[in-house]
């Protein structure tokens, strides 16, 4: 693995103004994505964590160039992603591509196999039909379909082999940067290993950089080597994962380690789970977005925004009190 | 595109024609629209080959016949009163002119539906509120007064007929495409072709566009349908090409010329059965076509469809309908008193 940096994120901040209100009122938006700032080395896998509506897909989106960003910026391959226009930026976008979470609204239904597998190539142009065809086929095998299945619509297909046709769809023109936005977890709990391997596989063999987004925590341990926890459009902690799994730091993360349902009966560990609902984005808390829910908060992170902190080298956390774990760690 | 990429042309043709054949395979398969689909083929049939059908010519105003003949063998339908002409000749002739402004009007509209609807829902921005601005402001313009009024400002012909229906009839299906064009817009599938680099031609032409052609199809029925009633009744009125032989013109004629008065009641029968069949088959096949594509829609009665098919609103009821399955079935008689 090289130190190279394939995707580098910096500040970035993607807001949804918000419909509606009174006139002359102030105009409120909803803060999606606030501050972000990593980057993504190349041949790694990413992992992105939080809950559902904290911002990861839209996020992703920023990072793909579906969603321009109110500021900060998006750098893939060293090259300022909105700062190209035209064919420029789909010439670099094409080296990014996604893997949706719904296998099936991810393929068109009217389309059979070859033609949602050839299309990204049709649309480059390039390639002859039988060309475009010999490939098709050739993709197909590598995600474990056959030859037969090339003039068979989405419909025909379970849930597992769309999600393999989608996945084709995505590594038919050799993409650096593949968006998996939870990938497995439309799918029955049988299927899911089959997928991962599948990805995993893909990546050894075409040298991919995965950003892995979930709320599957186990599934994050076991593929991603680094990761970033975020909560309503924020990071909370992020760095190695085996780092993060063996030191949580901030209330965020351990109540989401403490989450993860155990087969374990004998390991009565008390576990810590975080009450209530996500707030809304529109009006996020001050200071700590996390204070509503977590137990340890103060009048401080209620009013002030916690500094980054590193708790070990290459491991920060977002919390006023995470100095206290750098010392007990 | 490189020069590389050879463009499929004549395979992309042939999924088209074997597409359509299988929509009309499918309304044949399906018994009420088989009825619809006889009848409009005969029909076009009698269109397309009048001459052969008939020895008489009723454009021709050299060869007129004894004025006011009754029914028989040389004049199955008997002439005129006013002019001589064989009424027989009359209506089969008249079904080009009828069929015509029906199913042309039916395509225009369907193409400028479905291109104004596509603009508005998948551009969306400011293309979308011009458009739907457009069309609520179309939506309350009385249509015949002012169909009355432009004719007989740009002069009465079959051009300008076809041209105004088209003008204000394509504002109901921009809007029933523009909404399922919304739905289509947020799937995956339209995502993962913008990341693979579509422009928005393609993604229109490829990704759109099928999804929406089952409601176009089904509109281009149903309003040929309205049309030609339309069509009849500004003929009706003398409003139609002063030229042309149509069913509305016929009608017109029986009033001015006194069929009622002798008891002449083949004459006026013979247009009115003309375009019953017409509308009937066309709304057969319609209706046929909307419980092929939506198999729920068989619970309603057809007699409450085609009352409702008499009122504009009615493609926007049947998709209204998709999404709330639990509406109650309304009595076709008081819907049929209030269309």
């Amino acid at each position: 693995m090289s130190d190279k940096a394939l995707v580098r994120v910096e500040h970035l901040n993607v807001f949804f103004p918000v419909r509606g209100g009174l006139p002359f009122e102030k105009k409120k938006q909803v803060e999606a994505v606030c501050d972000m700032t990593f980057e993504i080395r190349q041949g790694e896998t990413f992992g992105l964590i939080g809950e559902s509506g904290c911002g990861k897909t839209t996020l992703a989106n920023a990072i793909l160039g579906m969603r321009p960003p109110t500021s900060g910026k998006v750098f893939f391959k060293g090259q300022d992603l909105y700062a190209l226009k035209g064919k420029d930026f789909k010439a670099l976008r094409r080296d990014m591509q996604m893997i949706f979470q719904d296998p099936l609204s991810s393929l068109n239904p009217r389309f059979d196999v070859l033609d949602i597998i050839s299309e990204p190539m049709q649309i480059r142009g390039g390639f002859s039909e039988e060309e475009m065809e010999a490939r098709t086929v050739e993709l197909l095998e590598m995600v474990g379909l056959s030859k037969e299945d090339l003039h068979r619509h989405p419909s025909d297909f379970s849930g597992g082999q769309r999600q393999r046709i989608g996945i084709a769809r995505a590594i038919s023109l050799h993409p650096a940067f593949l968006v998996c936005d939870e990938p497995v977890s439309a799918l029955d709990v049988s299927v899911h290993a089959q997928i991962l391997n599948l990805l995993m596989r893909l990546q050894k063999e075409l040298g991919m950089t995965y950003l892995f987004i979930s709320h599957n925590l186990a599934v994050v341990k076991s593929i991603c080597s680094h990761m970033i926890v975020m909560y309503l459009g924020k990071a909370m902690e992020w760095g190695p994962t085996d780092k993060i799994y063996k030191n949580p730091v901030h209330p965020y993360t351990r109540a989401l380690l403490d989450a993860v349902l155990d087969i374990d009966v004998d390991n009565k560990k008390e576990k810590k789970l975080i009450q209530g609902e996500l707030p809304s984005p529109i009006d996020p808390p001050k200071g700590c977005r996390f204070c509503t829910r977590c137990e340890y908060a103060t009048e401080k992170c209620r009013t002030e925004a916690p500094p980054t902190v590193k708790v070990e080298p290459g491991h920060y956390c977002a919390c006023h009190f995470a100095e206290g774990c750098v010392s007990e760690a | 595109m490189s020069t590389k990429n050879k463009c499929p042309f004549g395979k992309r043709v042939l999924k088209l024609l074997k597409g359509i054949a299988g929509i009309f395979i499918k309304i044949w398969k399906h018994p009420r629209g088989r009825v619809g689909l006889i009848i409009l083929l005969v029909l076009a049939f009698c269109a397309v080959f009048a001459p052969l059908i008939t020895r008489y010519d009723p454009y021709d105003v050299t060869a007129r016949c004894e004025k006011g003949l009754r029914p028989s063998w040389e004049h199955p339908l008997g002439t005129t009163i006013s002019t001589g002409q064989d009424i027989f000749s009359m209506l089969i002739y008249g079904a080009r002119v009828s069929l015509a402004v029906g199913c042309i009007t039916g395509l225009c509209i369907a193409c400028l539906g479905c291109l104004m609807g596509i603009l508005a829902g998948y551009v969306g921005g400011w293309v979308d509120t011009l458009i739907m601005r457009i069309v609520d402001v179309m939506l309350v313009i009385p249509t015949l007064p002012l169909t009355i009024v432009l004719t007989n400002l740009f002069g009465k012909s079959y051009f300008m007929i076809v041209f105004i229906f088209t003008l204000f009839g394509w504002v109901g299906l921009a809007r029933v495409v523009r909404s399922q064009v919304l739905v289509i817009k947020n799937s995956n599938y339209i995502k993962a072709a913008e990341l693979a680099g579509a422009g928005t031609w393609r993604i229109m032409t490829r990704h759109i566009l099928p999804g929406v052609s089952h409601l176009v199809i089904m509109s281009t029925c149903l309003t040929s349908a309205g049309i030609m009633v339309a069509e009849a009744g500004l003929s009706f009125l003398g409003l139609g090409d002063p030229t042309a032989i149509s069913w509305g013109k016929m009608l017109a004629e029986v009033q001015s010329g006194g069929a009622m008065l002798f008891g002449y009641w083949w004459w006026i029968a013979a247009p009115g059965i003309g375009i019953f069949l017409a509308v009937f088959s066309l709304m057969r096949i319609g209706m046929a076509l909307e419980e092929i594509f939506n198999p729920r829609m068989k619970r309603v009665s057809s007699g409450y469809k085609l009352f409702k098919s008499l009122n504009s609103s009615y493609i926007q009821e049947v998709f209204d309908s998709m999404n709330d399955e639990d509406r109650p079935e309304t009595d076709p008689g008081r819907e049929g008193g209030q269309a």
